[in-house]
């Protein structure tokens, strides 16, 4: 049964040095929240992954809370570049990151195969592209009962899930709806999960569209009002555009960056 | 669609080119920033069933305004149908239901692979781009593949520095030899002209050029001896309805406007 807990208590007892951390959210309920309690309470040498990458990530690369990254697109949707991670990159600041690099495709179905229980998966996907000559994760295999020549990927089984959704009842069943991108895959892949919500209710009205994630699949229920801020929790709150316009310029510079983590962030 | 207006930008006209080769009805994967505006506006004007589908997870996405990524809360609430990741990539696009596939490239090369990863060396790049995304499967899997990108030498380049998204491969000759279930690129719209592959060869030769526009204009900006064809074209301008429509559709980039 999921443990409804404060957001501090969640990630000081879920989030350890060193683990592989899935914060997920593809364009909507992004764990913003969660993510900058990691950096507040300074975890270090974490394996991230996500598919998609953006500002939370750039804030958690640019403050040394990782030594590796699992993606298949880094980058500020709809502005340009992560600064945070080129550095990182390009110039190893403030520490050398690694990656590991897939298309969405091939991470998609790792988080797949890693919710099933299954050590790999299969897709038509990667032919013809650099993108095997450079991760060690991607080889084929050729099916048994066709010939056809697939590719494989291995499952993604991280330490922790961190997702954001729109609700939860006291007993830690959560619901969300909307946009649901990777997140129950994600979870259901984990070791552990953090899920912070909008808001915690006594009881779940049903919603269209909605994914239920049982209390006794989560590990940690944490209700964070905004908690996916910038981005959107729709039925709640609309996407801030204008932050994800005005991170490229404090992302840009080192300096601007470490004044705003401080000021912003660590506090 | 009557009367043209004279002053538009380069932009404006790749833009414009580019949604009109969106057939009304088709299945579009739409990626996000130059192909998103054309996709937009292909729906506002010549093709209003144009079935737009975001990775995201929005299936016939109907945006009132122009999303300024694929983030947008527009998308999943104005969609048909809201499907998860894996959904989207394994039930809709790997079994070759889309029709286009309408992607941007950092670099583009002669037989249009396509790179978004890195410039120079994968180990120690100049540039990190942003990387791969949904564009290897788009690329491999829609029935045909649209490129819109900006022509200069930079984007321009005889090989790509990394294959992100195969296009018909680097000799031209791999993407029939890797049976992959998508004809590839078959158009590359740029601020300057169009270019189609060769049927033969694959390599992508000039066909058409925007108005004003001379080939050797276009050859200066391309990294590569650029091949053109005999029977070159000109774009005809920008109707004044093409342009209205895509000048309101980018007032509203971004904006909560209409919501």
């Amino acid at each position: 049964m999921a443990e409804v807990v404060a957001l501090g208590e969640a990630v000081a007892s879920a989030v350890h040095d060193g683990d592989t951390v899935a914060l997920e959210g593809f364009t909507h309920l992004i764990p913003v929240a969660a993510g900058q309690e990691i950096i507040r309470q300074g975890r270090r040498d974490l394996t991230l992954v996500r598919m998609t990458p953006d500002i939370v990530y750039d804030q958690l690369i640019g403050a040394g809370c990782a030594r590796k990254l699992v993606f298949s697109w880094g980058g500020n949707p709809g502005v340009g570049s992560l600064h945070r991670f080129r550095d990182a990159v390009e110039n190893a600041w403030p520490v050398p990151l690694e990656l590991e690099e897939h298309s969405h495709a091939g991470m998609a179905n790792r988080y797949v195969a890693g919710a099933s229980g299954l050590p790999f998966a299969v897709l038509r996907g990667y032919a013809g592209t650099d993108l095997p000559t450079v991760t060690g994760t991607i080889t084929h295999i050729t099916c048994p009962f066709t010939s056809e020549r697939l590719a494989a990927v291995p499952a993604l089984n991280p330490d922790v899930a961190v997702i954001h959704a729109q609700r939860a009842d006291r007993a830690g069943n959560v619901q969300m709806w909307g946009l649901v991108g990777v997140q129950k895959e994600a979870v259901l892949a984990s070791a552990r999960s953090i899920v912070t919500v909008e808001e915690v209710v006594d009881e779940l009205s049903p919603v269209p569209g909605e994914l239920v994630l049982p209390s006794w699949a989560v590990t940690y229920v944490a209700e964070v009002p905004g908690g996916a801020h910038p981005s959107y929790a729709q039925g709640y709150s609309d996407r801030d555009n204008a932050y994800y316009q005005e991170w490229d310029a404090i992302s840009r510079d080192r300096d601007t960056f470490e004044a705003w983590i401080g000021r912003e962030v660590r506090v | 669609m009557t009367g043209t207006d004279t002053t538009y930008s380069t932009d404006e006209m790749m833009s414009v080119a580019a949604a009109r080769a969106l057939r009304d009805g088709a299945s579009c994967f739409v990626g996000i920033g130059l192909p998103s505006t054309a996709a937009n506006l292909a729906r506002r004007t010549r093709a209003p069933n144009l079935n737009l589908i975001y990775e995201a997870g929005a299936l016939g996405a109907k945006p009132d305004r122009l999303p300024l990524s694929i983030g947008d809360g527009v998308l999943g609430e104005t969609a048909d149908a809201v499907v998860s990741v894996p959904e989207v990539f394994n039930y809709w696009l790997q079994p070759g239901r889309i029709d286009v596939g309408f992607l941007g490239a950092a670099q583009l090369d002669r037989f249009a692979n396509i790179n978004t990863t890195v410039i120079g060396e994968y180990g120690n790049p100049k540039v990190r781009l942003p990387g791969a995304g949904g564009a290897p499967e788009i690329a491999a899997s829609c029935r045909e593949v649209f490129v819109v990108v900006r022509q200069s030498r930079r984007s321009f380049v005889e090989k790509v520095d990394f294959v992100t998204s195969v296009g018909h491969g680097r000799d031209g000759a791999e993407r029939a030899r890797l049976g992959l279930p998508g004809a590839g690129p078959t158009l590359v719209v740029t601020d300057l002209g169009m270019l189609r592959p060769d049927p033969e060869t694959k390599e992508l030769v000039l066909t058409g050029v925007h108005p004003g526009v001379e080939v050797e204009q276009v050859r200066e900006a391309t990294g590569w001896e650029l091949r053109v064809s005999p029977d070159l074209e000109t774009t005809p301008p920008p109707t004044d309805v093409e342009l209205r429509t895509l000048r309101a559709l980018q007032s509203t980039i971004g904006t909560n406007a209409g919501r």
